[in-house]
């Protein structure tokens, strides 16, 4: 590889040919700010237009100021980063994009997260010597986020995460100028647009243009109410996260506190959504072999492969983009869905109460299951199997809210029954851990053999698509896993043309699976705290004495007591759903009634 | 789920222009000035069915076609109107006149009057500076217009429907 020296603030290194000055002078340890850069190493995705400026350096022999963002390094380029004029430069660019920004910083919901916040701080802006018209965008809320274009510094971070990477194409720049903005198509709320709820926009705004929804005061308000019972249920992946927000190194298992800070909270029962994970896999892996079956049997109509249905951003993307081929996806509920209805029904019965007496509360990594929950076939007359979804930083703002010292919290176990699960169901918050823990249990009831290698290391990893085969007995079972939904497109255009070599695909919207959810501490495109976050969850597995979701003695005594057997007539009423198609399309018009 | 609807002869005709580009998304900005060529404006559903064809997502289209000036999505005027506003038609008070127009037509820039007669735009210099300030109603050209002109001028059109 052809390389080149360059000094920068007077320390020499040698980099390779085309390295940006901003790649070069990261690499020694110099962090020259900016707002719209973005790069995500592992996904080979980059958001570069040059907009924000502020990175400008001083480039020995060049009269103007250079975008370190945008300019390579060349054989004995000099450059400085901290000049007068180069700090003038950028103060001057910094305070003309606080000139139409609002001055919220004290209740908006990204203090002390925000990036124009910590950068205009780093650069000692103590007035912003401009004032003018500010942009007025009306405030746009959907279920799960809420788009706030007043906030917007048009790094296009969001745009490049909606189209390139995920390529769902909700987000875009409209208009020009002053008017710029990132919208949908034709404006529209993102009700009305093909936004998959999956939030990895939220994750990656510098600021707060795109932000969650906020239900912490319905929570606070469900366990103020002594009429109602408040369950909580939590996802594999917050316990891995939500230390972050409470100074914990990145991938900490911070499971035993965060149980013993709901309780503090007030929640009736501490339940884990992993119960309901285990649950999933009997229901998912049951359906798999029935397809399977039917499948070698050489029936024409099934669907193979199966793909799973536990990522709502996901199943919104198939509604949106692929309904012609939702009948691929399992029809088992995810896992928050099958707690829900579990918790109305058969622990309600448990209870002797009427559901409405309880209200379920979802701790997820998610935004899209604030959507999900909020579907109205998960409602009986009304009431939602889950009444409210928040996300991991919702529940560390609301640990937060009640004086909580999360750091100094003893560990405590959730409560029997709904809170008891295996390492299987743990894996779930990570890509290839659906899959790998419906192998567990689908290997077993398929072959009656025990599973010997129970880490199957195969289906493990970052990559954005992988594949594997597994010996069922004599039969190659073939495994196609995404993750982000850019990946996942390419796996169902597979499907669709006919040239899917697979039996079962798992799917996660987000980069990582779960552990990269739009609802998690912000990990600003880090991948090294993804990889912490996955490794916690697989130690997690490993710890657990019971690691296959069949073997749950709860989940058996469920079936025994309740359900009958998985995929049987009380499962299919409770646990499976069904799909819808919410593709726009431009119909034709009957000419004969000229009304155009 | 249909929400918009069009004539099949119009979706035909949208996709012999995308054709003729053969489908390609790079083309889009192209494709979208043949389309505008042929309706005269580039409503929502039409956007639909050129990113529908070319296999890129609406938002893209509109982010584009709001980004040109030159794209627009309401009908033209049968007697679209440009005002010239570059320098020498300024100074000799083309603002004065536009103001005139918006108020004559109730409308104001890019918008089309309701009887779909009159629309009103504003252009860069028409180079005809020594007639400054000039306007242009479907293609003819009106020269040292004042407010005060702008009603006569008006009504030739009116007299014609």
């Amino acid at each position: 590889m052809e390389t080149v020296k360059v000094i920068i603030d007077r320390k020499e290194l040698e980099v390779p040919k085309g390295t940006t000055i901003l790649e070069a002078a990261k690499s020694i340890g110099i962090r020259i700010p900016t707002l719209c850069h973005m790069k995500l190493e592992d996904l080979n995705y980059e958001n570069n237009p040059g907009s924000c400026r502020i990175c400008v350096v001083e480039v020995e022999g060049r009269r103007n100021l250079a975008p370190a963002c945008k300019t390579e390094c060349t054989e004995g380029l000099v450059v400085k980063t901290y000049t007068s004029r180069v700090m003038n430069a950028r103060r001057t660019v910094m305070e003309l994009i606080l000139s139409n920004h609002p001055f919220e910083c004290l209740t908006c919901s990204k203090n002390g997260y925000c990036e124009l916040q910590t950068i205009a701080h780093d650069l000692g802006i103590r007035e912003v010597r401009y004032t003018g018209e500010q942009s007025v965008f009306p405030i746009d809320r959907s279920p799960s986020i809420v788009r706030n274009m007043n906030k917007c510094i048009m790094c296009r971070r969001c745009e490049t995460m909606c189209n390139e990477i995920q390529t769902v194409g909700a987000l875009t720049a409209v208009h020009r100028g002053f008017e710029a903005a990132v919208s949908t198509a034709f404006e529209k709320d993102m009700t009305g647009s093909t936004c998959s709820y999956c939030g990895q926009c939220v994750s990656i705004c510098p600021v707060n243009a795109l932000s969650g929804r906020n239900n912490q005061q319905e929570v606070l308000n469900a366990l103020a109410d002594p009429d109602k019972i408040v369950i909580v249920q939590t996802a594999p992946a917050v316990r891995a996260a939500l230390g972050r927000d409470f100074g914990f190194e990145p991938g900490t298992l911070v499971t035993g506190k965060m149980v013993s800070a709901l309780r503090y909270l007030g929640f009736d029962y501490v339940f884990d959504t992993d119960f309901a994970a285990d649950l999933t896999i009997m229901e998912e892996g049951t359906e798999l072999l029935h397809r399977l079956s039917d499948y070698l049997k050489g029936d024409k109509e099934v669907k193979i492969p199966l793909m799973t249905s536990c990522c709502p951003g996901w199943v919104s993307f198939v509604e949106q983009h692929y309904p012609d081929l939702s009948s691929h996806l399992s029809t088992a509920k995810s896992p928050q869905q099958m707690f829900g209805a579990i918790a109305k029904n058969y622990f309600a019965e448990n209870l002797g109460v009427a559901r409405d007496k309880i209200v379920v509360v979802s701790v997820m990594p998610c935004l899209a299951k604030k959507y999900e929950a909020s579907r109205p076939e998960f409602a009986v007359d009304g009431n939602p199997d889950v009444d409210i979804s928040i996300y991991t930083r919702e529940l560390a703002r609301l640990i937060r809210y009640a004086n909580i010292n999360f750091e100094e919290l003893p560990d405590s176990d959730f409560d029997r029954p709904l809170g008891e699960s295996t390492g299987a169901a743990i894996i779930f918050g990570t890509t290839g851990g659906v899959i790998e823990a419906a192998c567990r249990t689908a290997y077993e009831l398929y072959t009656g053999k025990r599973l010997e290698q129970i880490d199957i290391e195969e289906l493990r990893g970052l990559e954005g698509i992988r594949s594997a085969t597994i010996d069922f007995n004599g039969l190659p079972l073939k495994i196609g896993i995404a993750h982000g939904l850019g990946n996942a497109r390419k796996l169902i255009e597979e499907v669709r043309n006919g040239t899917s070599p697979y039996h079962a695909i798992e799917i996660m919207a987000c980069p990582g699976g779960c552990i990269g959810g739009g609802g998690q501490p912000f990990h600003k495109g880090n991948m090294k705290v993804l990889r912490k976050r996955a490794s916690a969850l697989y130690q997690a597995d490993r710890d657990k004495t019971i690691r296959r979701s069949h073997e749950n003695p709860y989940i058996i005594q469920l079936y025994k007591e309740y359900l009958g057997e998985p995929c049987g007539a009380l499962s299919h009423k409770l646990l499976h759903t069904h799909y819808f198609d919410r593709k726009e399309i431009v119909g034709i018009l009957d000419e004969t009634k000229n009304e155009e | 789920m249909e929400t918009l609807c069009l004539s099949q002869s119009k979706i035909t005709k949208i996709h012999d222009i995308c054709e003729g580009y053969n489908n390609d998304s790079a083309e889009l900005i192209n494709i979208l000035h043949a389309t505008q060529g042929t309706f005269g404006f580039l409503p929502a559903e039409v956007q639909e069915v050129i990113a529908s064809r070319l296999d890129i997502p609406v938002s893209k289209v509109y982010g584009v076609v709001t980004f040109y000036s030159f794209f627009t999505m309401t009908p033209n005027g049968k007697y679209p109107i440009s005002v010239c506003l570059g320098t020498a038609c300024y100074v000799r008070g083309a603002e004065k006149v536009l103001e005139e127009l918006e108020r004559q037509l109730d409308i104001k820039v890019g918008e089309t009057t309701n009887d779909g007669l009159f629309s009103l735009d504003c252009l860069r210099c028409v180079g005809a500076c020594g007639l400054a300030p000039v306007i242009s109603i479907a293609g003819k050209v009106y020269g040292r217009v004042s407010p005060d002109k702008v009603k006569k001028i008006l009504s030739e059109y009116y007299y014609q429907e």
